[in-house]
């Protein structure tokens, strides 16, 4: 049961929030552009990290607004948290990269 | 039966109360203080149940909750719970229990002809045997439940409640023996918020079962001054009788407590039991040890118990055990028992030691007070079968794996064995903590964790009761520390004089007998599953070498009990087998929960009408009223029918369907979900999420729309309203409201934060009333003056404001039943009062209230959909042959790229067709699987399944919806659909059944 610190509303238990998926997936400008490949790489294919994930969750039961966490999946700890439209900050890239041990 | 086990005095039982009750329904008593198993020795009952698997008769093993043999059914009736164990019921006064796993009784026992079958149960049996034919399966399941026991469920609800209680705490302890009570204590001088949590009635833990000091006292006056220096700090909780079931992320605890005193019962409008859901700053793991068995032939005979639980019942519960007792030992604190045992009067027959002249102080003890001490030994038989008679004792050769010399035999009926202790790992590695086997003593230590948690005392390998106090306190101020909390005035760290100079144990997992094992008697490992120590060799032969796959092929562990005792002994002789060590072998994956937790405390107060909370329209005290039967749409609780007396259900529908056909009915659509949509970039929103074009909707319009995943797939539906400029009214499901919001919501704050539209869900502020059938319109005319109801005025697919029955109204002019139809949206309070007057008012024209069904039979059909029915989320708009409202002119739309996949795009791909049967009466099941040819018998290639199906009041023929394969090709084919008994043909046909042309509904 993570312990989660919404951005909006401070930490509040796990059960109040809801999974979305993985961050940092733009919807394409012009899907119509795309091969059917492409478009499945948008609409199908998503990382499985075992470490630092970048990761899109909902406030379901509090403030109903999304923002993004970084989770370590092998350990659980949540990283950081950060807006919609922001990304990550430097520490995680830098984990992210192997620059830093998380 | 009387007392024949009780000790005269000692023990922390109050003999002053006797309490009477009931085991196998034969009357006995104990004293207060007693375990439902301490009562059970004091009246010399040692034979509790039968095994699993071969029925062997199963006696009383440990004292505590490592407990595999005694379980009860406990009570009868509305509180009988099963599963109990013996060891950890307090008894209270008219406790009845009764045996599991056997019957008649557990001394005569039909099923025990199962042990004479033993070479045709071995490991994998079930496996084996159970795999093939699946159609077997209904046949042997009824045999194995019948036979397998381990008690049962109660077949009429709880009468106990249970609740749940969430807290914060900045250190929890779990265990409240020598350590944690050390660590609680030195936290607690800190300033700490201190939870201490055990799951016995007293504090103290295994000192409840020694005769150790403290501090130069007996350590139970320690514990009690302990308890009442946190009693009185307001800081501190203690909470006894409660197990810590589950560790979880981030520093999360699950417990049980147990609020009753009959552990069976409720009592003073008390809960049952709470579970505490628990969130701590720092863990302190004080979970204690597990001694362990030795693995010697024929150990699970009635009488063979554990060491350490042997002097539990002398000194805690002041009972005998048995009469006659051997210590069976490779270490040197199973001499404690035999030191207790004799110091209470007891009779020591023997200690069996395998190890050469162990020369500890406890060993020398014992010898000094008269015990034979038999070294070098090995307990090699075990005589009797539904009580110890006896053990054959013969001499270990120099490697251990085998024995020398002739045998000598023993007269016993009780056999305390020990092979060490096992720290309590198990909450520590539920939360993914690491550890690390330790090869001197040959235990599994706690290692490296990802909490802000310690282990301290016998749960960190440090089994000296020094030692246990010295880390706990350190335990307690360092997790205090990390708070940044210390205390001005540390409490002195207790001291403790049991420590003596001990001989190191001597690591013998199996105990040879002249002959391989399982030819010379019964190793047992897992004593409530069944399994050997030739089972887990077998294993090993066939080719098990994960231990995860042995245990699930042997079921070793994965009893109630999950495997306290035995399991550390057989991953051992698993090692031994696959010719590896126990490290490489590693150990299987503890999971919550730690011992089991009842499904009502998991439940809690989320039973009945509180299990989902239930959504009523404001009409909803009429519907019942009518007598209506209801559905549940998601939360909403929708009027299905309403039967007039003595009508069947397709009666009553066919009568509704009729009436809104040939006059008018009247529905409740207040569920429909309803989404107030404003802002500058409303109508470019609606243009994403829809199909259809949105940018040229006047106000005063409606449009239906459909809405996709991205994936191209149909999600949902319903009609939306422009209110006015930058002001949209959208309506869902009933079911699929809240999923639709969020959806929305999602796609605003993640992808399109540019645009500027805001969302409100406006469900519950309209009552909703649907007008629909040719009477409609002179019906809805007699309560309004302000709306005109003009055909041209008022078209279909539009809306107007006004006041109906002098309230204020909005009413939409669509339809979902194909006829004449009205919705009309009044403030949810004025829903009732209007429902009322329109049903009174409405009597002329032949008003009838409709249903969820008849709604459903009318929109059939028509040919309308409903998603969830016709749709499965594998279903495009081409599927439903809905292109025309999908636009091929926007250059985008959520899931618009999907539809031209390759996948998607499929001419074979399932339609939506309409299906006649070749006998007008025959009405097809819903699901009901379609085929293009017949065979005798299956497997026949499908080709789609029934979505709809209805009888046709209207049309006086039944009708269907199917999704078939290419079924927009089969236009006029036969298909079939095989329904069990029968098989039905029946021809693929358009899927609008009634008025193709829309007349009716813009008339
Ligand atoms: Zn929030």
């Amino acid at each position: 049961m993570f312990l989660i610190n919404c951005p909006f509303c401070g930490e509040r238990e796990e059960k109040e929030f809801s999974y979305g998926h993985e961050a940092h997936i733009a919807r394409p400008e012009n899907p119509e552009n795309l091969s059917d490949a492409e478009w499945a790489d948008y609409l199908f294919m998503r990382k499985n990290t075992k470490g630092v994930h970048l990761e899109r969750w909902v406030h379901t039961a509090g403030c109903r607004r999304w923002f993004n966490m970084a989770r370590n999946t092998h350990t659980n700890e949540v990283l950081a948290v950060y807006l919609m439209g922001e990304q990550p900050p430097k520490e995680i890239r830098d984990m992210i990269d192997g620059k830093k041990k998380s | 039966m009387s007392q024949t086990h009780r000790l005269h005095d000692g023990g922390r039982i109050d003999r002053s109360q006797q309490i009477d009750f009931y085991f196998n329904g034969k009357l006995m008593s104990g004293y207060r203080g007693d375990t439902l198993a301490s009562a059970l020795l004091a009246n010399g009952v040692m034979l509790v149940g039968r095994s699993f698997k071969y029925h062997r008769p199963r006696g009383i093993v440990t004292a505590g909750t490592e407990e595999p043999n005694a379980l009860v059914q406990l009570e009868r009736g509305a509180s009988t719970i099963s599963n109990m164990l013996a060891t950890r019921v307090p008894l209270y006064d008219g406790l009845d229990a009764s045996s599991v796993n056997c019957w008649p009784s557990p001394t005569y026992d039909v099923m025990a002809v199962n042990s004479l079958f033993h070479r045709i149960l071995p490991a994998g049996f079930y496996y084996k045997t159970f795999m093939w034919p699946v159609s077997g399966w209904k046949v042997y399941e009824h045999f194995i439940r019948r036979a397998a026991g381990l008690g049962k469920s109660p077949e009429v609800p709880d009468v106990d409640t249970y609740d749940k209680m969430n807290a914060h705490a900045d250190v929890v302890v779990v265990g409240a023996g020598p350590s944690g009570l050390a660590a609680a204590r030195a936290a607690a001088a800190t300033g700490a918020r201190v939870m201490l949590v055990d799951e016995q009635t007293e504090l103290g833990g295994q000192l409840l079962n020694e005769r150790f000091e403290i501090d130069g006292k007996p350590a139970m006056d320690w514990v009690a001054d302990v308890e009442s220096e946190l009693m009185a700090n307001p800081d501190v909780t203690i909470l006894k009788h409660t197990t810590a079931f589950g560790y979880y992320d981030h520093n999360f605890l699950g417990l049980i407590q147990n609020r009753s005193e009959n552990v069976a019962f409720g009592q003073d409008d008390r809960t049952r039991q709470r579970v505490w859901r628990v969130r701590a700053k720092r863990v302190i793991l004080a979970t204690g040890a597990i001694e362990r068995p030795l693995i010697y032939s024929d150990n699970d005979r009635p009488g063979c118990m554990l060491a350490g639980a042997l002097r539990a019942y002398v000194n805690r519960y002041g009972v005998s055990p048995g009469k006659r007792h051997v210590i069976f030992t490779n270490n040197d604190d199973a001499y404690r028992s035999a030191l207790d045992l004799k110091a209470a009067g007891c009779v020591v027959a023997a200690v069996v030691d395998v190890r050469k002249d162990p020369s500890g102080e406890l060993v020398t003890q014992a010898i000094e007070a008269g015990i034979e001490v038999i070294d070098n030994s090995a307990i090699t038989g075990v005589l009797g079968t539904k009580r110890v008679r006896g053990i054959e004792v013969m001499k270990l050769n120099d490697e251990a794996d085998g024995v020398t010399g002739t045998s000598r035999t023993i007269s016993c009926d009780t056999v305390g064995s020990s092979g060490g202790w096992n720290p309590v790992v198990h909450l520590h590695s539920h939360s993914a903590g690491k550890n690390t086997w330790r090869d001197e003593d040959g235990v599994f230590v706690p290692g490296d964790t990802l909490q802000a948690e310690a282990c301290c005392g016998a749960a960190n390998g440090s089994f000296s009761l020094a030692q246990a106090l010295n880390e706990g306190d350190f335990a307690g101020i360092d997790a205090a520390s990390h708070l940044g909390m210390t205390a001005k005035k540390r409490p002195a760290v207790p001291t403790a004089n049991s420590d003596v100079d001990e001989t190191p144990w001597r690591t013998i997992w199996y105990i040879p007998t002249t002959k391989p094992a399982g030819q010379r008697g019964k190793h047992y490992l897992d004593q409530q599953n069944d399994v050997t120590v030739a089972d887990v060799q077998l294993a090993a032969r066939e080719g098990y070498r994960s231990v995860e796959h042995a245990k699930r092929y042997t079921t070793l562990g994965m009893a109630t009990d999950q495997g306290k005792t035995g399991n550390i002994p057989g991953h051992a002789i698993l090692s031994a087998a696959l010719g590896q060590t126990i490290p490489q072998t590693g150990t299987t994956t503890f999971r919550p929960p730690y011992s089991p937790v009842t499904m009502g405390a998991l439940a809690g107060r989320a039973v009945g009408e509180f299990f989902d909370p239930i959504r009523r329209t404001p009409m909803h005290d009429w519907h019942e009223q009518a007598g209506c039967l209801w559905e549940d749409v998601g939360q909403w609780r929708r009027p299905w029918y309403y039967p007039a007396d003595g009508e069947s259900m397709q009666d009553a529908v066919s009568r509704e369907c009729l009436a809104v056909r040939n006059a008018v009915g009247m529905l409740d659509a207040t569920t429909l979900g309803k989404i107030d949509i404003q802002g500058p970039d409303a109508a470019e929103f609606l243009n994403r999420v829809y199909t259809n074009a949105w940018l040229k909707l006047a106000p005063g319009r409606c449009r239906y729309g459909l809405m996709l995943g991205e994936d191209g797939m149909v999600m949902d539906d319903g009609v939306t309203s422009c209110l006015g400029e930058n002001h949209y009214l959208m309506t869902t499901t009933s079911g699929g409201a809240p999923r639709v919001m969020a959806w929305l919501e999602e796609w605003l704050q993640t992808e399109w934060p540019d645009l500027k539209v805001y969302l409100t869900s406006v469900t519950e502020q309209f009552a909703t009333l649907q007008l629909a059938g040719p009477n409609a319109r002179d019906l809805l005319s007699e309560f309004t003056t302000d709306i005109d109801l003009d055909n041209d005025a008022f078209p279909f697919m539009s809306w107007q404001d006004g006041t109906v029955g002098g309230i204020p109204a909005r009413v939409y002019r669509i339809s979902f039943t194909g006829e004449l139809s009205y919705e009309i949206n009044v403030p949810a309070s004025c829903g009732l009062s209007l429902w009322t007057d329109v049903m009174n008012a409405g009597e002329k024209y032949g008003i009838t209230p409709f249903g969820t069904e008849t709604m459903h039979v009318l929109r059939a059909e028509k040919g309308f959909i409903i998603v969830g029915q016709e749709t499965d989320g594998t279903i495009t708009p081409i599927d439903l042959g809905m292109d025309w409202i999908v636009s091929s002119k926007k250059p985008d739309f959520i899931g618009k790229r999907s539809l031209s996949r390759e996948d998607t795009a499929r001419p074979d791909r399932k339609h939506l067709v309409g299906l006649r049967t070749a006998d007008p009466e025959e009405v097809l099941p819903e699901g009901g699987q379609i085929v293009a040819e017949t065979r005798p018998q299956p497997p026949m290639d499908m080709i789609g399944h029934v979505t709809s199906s209805y009888w046709s009041a209207a049309l006086g023929h039944s009708i269907a919806l199917a999704l078939v394969k290419n079924g927009r090709g089969r236009k006029g084919d036969t298909v079939y659909v095989p329904t069990g008994d029968k098989t039905v043909a029946c021809e693929i046909v358009e899927p609008v059944f009634y008025d193709p042309e829309g007349s009716r509904l813009n008339g």
